[in-house]
């Protein structure tokens, strides 16, 4: 009997199912808000502002990415007796986009585009003599017969044709906007296209196609350059850089989004009750979070990132394999950075609730006698998301920037897994090296940069959208 | 005044009694004495006999609250609670798990770590604010505008980049000042050059943005419209109205880590080999030195605490309303 054999079978790490969860309550979250004018109004405004629909694009492109490397799968392996056998490795769907840079391994460091190693190396010799050179790359323009030669013009060639065909799918992204903002206005394609690009139209497209732009001019060559080259150079033990950036990526967006989402429920809900029901609720909680925050933050997470890897240590029979463990300490690093940070947030709530609770509307629901559950979802928590929201975007940045800091002190992410830390980690000694290795840094560097940067910046659209204080001072700054 | 001050000092001890409480739960009850030590020996050497003596060397072998076998008062001194919790509260730190004296550590270790944090803090402090007053100052204009652009770029850089880039170029390119080390007296000067900088380099970005903050909430108050209106010049507002009245929210920020500049820059000080506290909590997190990441916890929110209690007498001090009420 022949047995259906699936070339690969999905495998749901914990990370992934949270991360496809928070997917899913991010588009209910959109529904809902845009059925309601009144919660639309602040999304609204935040996609008039330039710079954070610049970044918004930016950050959609690193999502996507993290997102891709958030479906994990085993292949199937070739098995005689027709019953499914899988690998063991677990590999995620960017990996398979991303094959041709995981597999090319080489011995050692190479520099960016280069086609030798790094370091001389002792050949021998077919008539028996040995020679210091430097090798050839075992994939780094592998395919070049005489790289002093061809290099050079085989990489302009490739780089050309990557980028022409990365602005012509510019182009079309270009007027694909166009398109559909003329429909929308009821105008002619071609005055909306000089419409945008004076920068005239009431969402700033101009910013998100000059964002796209610069994307597309710096994916399209590398694109067609990372088949053949390793673009970005390799690391100590050969394996490329750029494959290293771009995993780094979902383990930046899981601790910047998962350690906010367990953050939130402890600061909400203590927060409302503090300042709602003031008194003795309001002194313990206050007390709770006085003691929590007493505590140096990076001490706190070093001592009970220390407390799970001795029970890690202890406990080897609960994790299989050495991607379910390193998913596990990403997630229980979450865990620890949401715990110990709540308090910020929870004081900001507690305020809030303390003045809402004399408002006049609150009063009347007392009057009418609504229970202090219902006066507390109805009427508080819907009039202190603003805040929440805010929170939210302003924390990201923090998170991911804490992340490469814990690492480098050996309490932060697993050491099998790629993120930043990890690779600063790795590299930090590299620049005193003689030849100096440069390009570790300088990847992580970009790569951390860009994903910070673009978070803050949307961060500081949200919150001038948000925030009731700047929007009634008419003060956008 | 003086009840005040004392009403705030009982609620210190009370929160310290909290963190007491919290990391001992954390430190005992997450794992048991016997987990640590296994995860101490390394997986090859743990036998149950070493494992006994590693905890006998320790102190971690009597029980955890009551001990029955003695008499009277020490029945509860006798315990691992009362020798690892409680004593700190007599700053008896104890021994670390390497068997060091922690309270001599710490005594030795904090100069180094003070050399660098407060020449760091003053000269930051400075810096910071005037950054951000000359972006008040020329608010709704491209100096602001620009300013503005610096900080968020130079906030979404991380402290290990600054660090890893100060020594590049001041150490290796230019050869101005020795990558990292440290030295008695005041040939320690030249090693603290480059992390003092740094550290005052790599707050620019978030600390003058929230400065400029303050300033611009207090510029949007009547006060400064009416000083406006008095015919005083711009820069007379600016120094003699805003910033004396942005002090109150600037200090609410800033007295609360002068205490805690004891406890030293963790990664400024691994990175540049200077030996103080910050280099000693990173060495004992890497060895898995419970002791001392204990005894750091609790310094860390006593001096936190001291922070706020400093904080609260500051304010009383600039703020007049706060004084007479």
């Amino acid at each position: 009997m022949m047995h259906l054999v699936l070339p690969f079978r999905f495998e749901w790490l914990w990370s992934d199912a949270l991360v496809w969860l928070l997917v899913a309550s991010v588009i209910g979250f959109a529904i809902y808000t845009n059925a309601r004018p009144h919660l639309r109004a602040p999304w609204a405004r935040v996609s008039r502002s330039a710079s954070g629909l610049a970044a918004a694009t930016v950050l959609a492109l690193f999502v996507i990415v993290g997102l891709l490397d958030s479906v994990h799968y085993r292949e199937a392996l070739p098995s005689q007796d027709g019953k499914a056998a899988y690998a063991t490795e677990l590999r995620s769907v960017l990996d398979r986009l991303l094959q041709p840079l995981r597999a090319s391994r080489e011995k050692t460091y190479s520099a960016p585009l280069a086609t030798h190693l790094y370091a001389k190396e002792t050949v021998q010799l077919p008539d028996g003599g040995e020679v210091r050179v430097f090798p050839r790359l075992r994939h780094g323009g592998a395919h070049l017969v005489d790289p002093q030669q061809d290099w050079a013009r085989d990489v302009a060639v490739k780089a050309f044709r990557g980028l022409a065909i990365a602005l012509l799918v510019w182009f079309v992204a270009a007027i694909g906007v166009c398109a559909a903002e003329s429909r929308r206005a009821t105008a002619g394609i071609e005055s909306v296209w000089r419409d945008v690009w004076a920068g005239r139209t009431a969402v700033p497209w101009r910013a998100v196609l000059a964002a796209l732009g610069l994307l597309c001019v710096l994916i399209g060559p590398v694109t067609a350059l990372a088949p053949h080259y390793h673009v970005l150079g390799t690391d100590k033990v050969g394996q490329d850089v750029l494959y290293q950036a771009l995993k780094s990526i979902r383990t930046g967006l899981v601790i910047g989004t998962l350690a906010t989402l367990v953050m939130l429920p402890f600061a909400l809900v203590l927060g409302v009750m503090a300042g709602y029901f003031k008194g003795r609720i309001d002194d313990l909680i206050q007390y709770l979070y006085t003691t929590l925050s007493s505590i140096p933050g990076v001490l706190l997470i070093a001592a009970a990132v220390l407390m799970m890897q001795v029970y890690i240590e202890n406990h080897p029979e609960l994790f299989p394999s050495t991607e379910i463990r390193a998913d596990v300490r990403l997630i229980a690093l979450c865990v620890i950075l949401g715990v110990t940070s709540w308090t910020g947030l929870c004081r900001l709530l507690r305020g809030e609730a303390l003045k809402l609770r004399e408002m006049e509307y609150i009063q009347a629901a007392h009057a009418f006698g609504v229970s202090h559950w219902r006066i507390m979802m109805r009427h508080i928590v819907p009039n202190v998301m603003h805040i929440v929201m805010i929170a939210l975007v302003m924390d990201f940045s923090g998170l991911v920037l804490a992340e490469a800091v814990l690492s480098y002190v050996g309490v932060g992410v697993d050491p099998s897994m790629i993120s930043f830390g990890t690779m600063i980690n790795s590299a930090r000694l590299e620049m005193a090296r003689e030849p100096m290795v440069w390009w570790s840094l300088a990847a992580a560097f970009v790569f951390m940069l860009t994903l910070v940067l673009a978070a803050n910046l949307f961060a500081d659209a949200v919150r001038d959208a948000f925030d009731p204080r700047l929007i009634m001072a008419g003060r956008h700054s | 005044m003086t009840a005040y001050i004392i009403r705030r000092l009982v609620y210190g001890v009370f929160v310290l009694a909290g963190v007491n409480v919290l990391t001992f739960a954390l430190f005992f009850f997450v794992n048991s004495p016997e987990d640590m030590a296994r995860a101490q020996l390394g997986a090859k050497r743990v036998t149950p006999a070493a494992v006994e003596k590693w905890k006998r060397e320790r102190g971690y072998d009597k029980p955890v609250f009551l001990n029955d076998k003695m008499p009277g008062s020490r029945k509860l001194t006798e315990t691992v609670f009362f020798d690892k919790s409680v004593r700190l509260f007599a700053f008896e730190f104890g021994a670390s798990d390497q068997g060091r004296n922690i309270g001599y550590d710490i005594s030795t270790r904090m100069w180094p770590s003070l050399a660098v944090q407060v020449p760091a803090f003053v000269i930051g402090l400075a810096v910071y604010i005037t950054f951000a007053l000359l972006m008040a100052f020329f608010r709704a204009t491209y100096v602001d505008f620009w300013g503005v652009v610096l900080c968020v770029l130079m906030m979404s850089i991380s402290t290990l980049f600054y660090i890893i880039g100060g020594q590049f170029v001041f150490g290796k390119l230019w050869n101005l000042v020795p990558i990292s080390g440290y030295d008695a007296g005041f040939d320690a000067l030249k090693f603290l050059v480059l992390p003092v900088l740094i550290g005052v380099i790599g707050g620019i970005g978030s600390s003058s943005r929230w400065y400029r903050t303050i300033f611009l909430e207090e510029i949007s108050k009547d006060y400064v419209r009416t000083a406006r209106a008095k015919g005083l010049s711009e820069s007379r507002v600016l120094f003699r109205h805003v910033l004396a009245n942005a002090m109150i929210p600037i200090l609410t920020g800033v007295v609360v880590v002068i205490p805690l500049l004891f406890m030293g820059a963790l990664i400024t000080e691994s990175f540049f080999g200077i030996p103080g506290l910050g280099s000693y909590t990173i060495d004992a997190i890497g060895q898995q030195d419970f002791a001392i990441v204990r005894a750091m916890v609790f310094l860390g929110s006593v001096l936190y605490i001291i922070g706020l209690i400093l904080t609260d007498i500051s304010y009383t001090l600039v703020d007049p309303r706060v004084r007479f009420s």
